[in-house]
């Protein structure tokens, strides 16, 4: 495993799309931290395994020392264990050295004219270190792992749950305002590390937040998912709404739309999901202010959706984008807004096959695989017409449970069950993405 | 829309099989016994002069009992109008709600203890154990104004009772007030109707009357449902 994530700290000059940190910045902390947990498990048995030992890094200046430190790197006499390989030489090359052979190693690459310096001092001490900091955030992830996923809760609560499960996990979790909403309440995305899947939310916002749980717990014993977030970062906008999402626990449980002011009328709000800048004002989407799918005055008029766009656009290389609705028990592709086939309709269909079919594997929850004009209605402004017409290849919308006995109002105990299977649908996803770069 | 072979997981069949889901309710529902729709197998469709005909093959699920079936339904869409269903699903009888149905009927019959309630389910998909037939009775009786107001383009279901009320029996036929909420999917509009209706175990469920709520857009909604 340790081997594993080793090879997965990809600097960026190498490999196009993924992470968007900088190549000089050490291996980020949240790849360490699980490195040394599992050294942690290690060293429970003998103590103190890494006393005394360095981590050096080499700035390779040639080909020619390129090639002296790969063989070095098949040299297992002295026991070293390189962290960031020899690659070429604009990039670093940083090596775990045990304190019995530094003096040999650094004496080595000084006679090879080769530089370096000293990154990590002593390894034990940072393990110590790291030891005392994940007992703090063990307790802090007691917390956040008591949060009752099995509930309905106002925004408040998921927005301080939020903050617990980021000062949990720290080095896998961020927290990013990416807006706020007519109203003025923010906006946030929770980003995991290591842009490239994009997941927001209509409805069902409970679900959102057991999935970003289950990446925080799942990361570094999970291998797929492990692998995949050491090479792409998943951002996930919890409540893509929140004007809406306090309407519906202020006021009318229905509410679908925005709030925002619609001039000259009495009436309220425009439908987020026809709003986007794709076929915007077609079929399917109303232009009367008082419809429930009203489309609003022009495309990303909503501040809510503006906020999505910029981010996207800003960001500039998501890979997939993934909305969340309920309900019909659908799992659908562009295009809404026409029924003619997407370019890669054929690829996305049969993604969404292999997804419905990891989903399907845990409760046998059947769900129906198509574009969104052709299972569902015509449907223009939708967001993942959007998306995949900016380049966004793997643009899917879910639809989840139930298929309308309860509809909108899920009972809360279906809430875990259509999450867990719902995670199993977006990790195959996922995993797809991560296996078919472009 | 396309005419001919369809297929059976795209929405022309869909929204055909559910005006069939829609048509079954009305004919054998009741507190004990609520239809859904659930896989279309076989679908097709045709031009007649009436309008647009529909054969399907599908399978319906009982909510209660959890059973499942195969239904042969036609159906014809006229220009305008309430849609024509003729269905046949054998294993559709009348046999295992029947006591049930007679306990239910005989607890409430007598009009000393008339029943009401709101909100079923509530915000969160919770009801009260008691409540559970009054919210089958309500879907049962949505049904009614929901294959009367199906077209081609319509996919409804019932979103929630916002309030129901007992009314003194009368005829022998336990009597109700009912608010409910529709949901129509292609237009993702919440639709109020109110509706006078009766049920007994021997004459089902029946619809007296019908009232479509206008559209509040005020602040708090009529009923206000939290």
């Amino acid at each position: 495993m340790k081997q594993y994530l080793h090879g997965n700290i990809a600097p960026v000059a190498v490999y196009k799309g993924r992470c968007i940190e900088s190549p000089r910045e050490p291996y980020r902390t949240g790849t360490m931290k699980v490195l040394f947990l599992l050294v942690l498990l290690a060293a429970a048995n003998c103590e103190k395994v890494f006393f005394g030992d360095q981590v050096i890094r080499v700035n390779v200046e040639s080909e020619e020392q390129i090639q002296l430190l790969r063989a070095l790197e098949k040299d297992t006499y002295w026991g070293l264990d390189f962290w960031l390989h020899p690659v070429n030489s604009e990039l670093p090359v940083d090596i775990h050295v045990p304190y019995q052979s530094l003096y040999a190693v650094k004496d080595y690459l000084s006679a090879h004219n080769i530089p370096y310096t000293v990154m990590i001092t002593n390894v034990q001490d940072l393990l110590d270190e790291e030891k005392a900091e994940m007992e703090e955030n063990n307790m802090k992830e007691r917390h956040s792992r008591s949060f009752n996923f099995g509930a309905y809760h106002p925004l408040e609560t998921i927005y301080s749950w939020m903050d617990d499960l980021v000062a949990a996990h720290p080095n896998l979790v961020t927290k990013d305002q990416i807006g706020t909403s007519y109203e003025g309440r923010p906006m946030y995305v929770l980003k995991s590390h290591l842009s490239f899947l994009f997941i927001h939310w209509c409805v069902f916002n409970e679900f959102k937040k057991l999935v970003i749980f289950q990446i925080a717990t799942d990361f570094g014993t999970d291998p797929s998912l492990t692998s995949l977030l050491n090479t792409m970062d998943i951002y996930l906008l919890i409540v893509a709404n929140p004007d809406g999402y306090v309407h519906t626990h202020t006021s009318d449980r229905m509410w679908r739309k925005t709030r925002s002011q619609n001039p000259g009328s009495m009436c309220r709000g425009v439908d987020p999901n026809r709003n986007w800048d794709a076929g915007f004002g077609g079929p399917g989407a109303s232009s009367n202010p008082c419809s429930d799918s009203y489309h609003g005055p022009s495309p990303h008029s909503e501040i809510e959706v503006k906020n999505v766009v910029n981010l996207v656009k800003s960001h500039g290389n998501f890979k997939s984008f993934i909305s969340i609705h309920a309900y019909s028990q659908l799992l659908m592709y562009p295009y809404g807004y026409t029924c003619k086939d997407a370019y890669h309709a054929a690829e996305l269909d049969s993604v969404g096959r292999s997804a419905v079919q990891k989903l399907s594997s845990l409760h046998g929850t059947t769900y129906k695989v198509g574009s969104i004009c052709k299972i569902i209605y015509q449907a223009s402004g939708g967001s993942i017409d959007w998306s995949y017409n900016v380049g966004i290849k793997y643009s899917f919308a879910f639809e989840l449970r139930d298929t309308g006995r309860y509809g909108f109002i899920l009972p809360a105990n279906q809430i875990i069950p259509t999450a867990s299977e719902t995670w199993l649908a977006l990790k195959d996803i996922m995993a797809y993405v991560r296996d078919h770069p472009y | 829309m396309e005419t001919g072979e369809l297929n059976p997981n795209y929405y022309p069949a869909r929204r055909a099989a559910a005006v069939v889901q829609h048509y079954l309710n009305t004919r054998y529902g009741s507190p004990y016994r609520w239809m859904f729709l659930g896989n279309v197998h076989n679908a097709s469709s045709e031009d007649v002069t009436e309008g647009r005909k529909y054969q399907l093959e599908l399978t319906i699920q009982e909510m209660i009992s959890n059973v499942s079936g195969p239904c042969s339904a036609e159906l014809l869409f006229p220009g305008a109008g309430t849609p024509q269903v003729q269905a046949s699903c054998d294993w559709l009888l009348p046999n295992n709600t029947r006591a049930q149905e007679e306990a239910f009927y005989q607890q409430h019959r007598d009009s000393h203890n008339l029943v009401s309630g709101d909100r079923i389910p509530d915000s969160y998909g919770h009801m009260e154990p008691t409540m559970k037939p009054f919210w089958h009775l309500g879907g049962v009786a949505s049904s009614f104004i929901m294959l009367e107001q199906s077209n081609q383009s319509t996919l409804y279901n019932m979103a929630q009772v916002a309030n129901f009320t007992q009314l003194e029996t009368e005829k022998d036929q336990l009597r109700f007030q009912y608010h409910v909420l529709l949901h129509e999917m292609v237009s993702q509009e919440i639709i109020h109707w109110k509706m006078l209706i009766t049920w007994s175990p021997a004459e089902g469920v029946k619809v007296l009357q019908t009232d479509l709520q206008p559209k509040c857009n005020c602040e708090d909604p009529p009923d206000s449902i939290n």
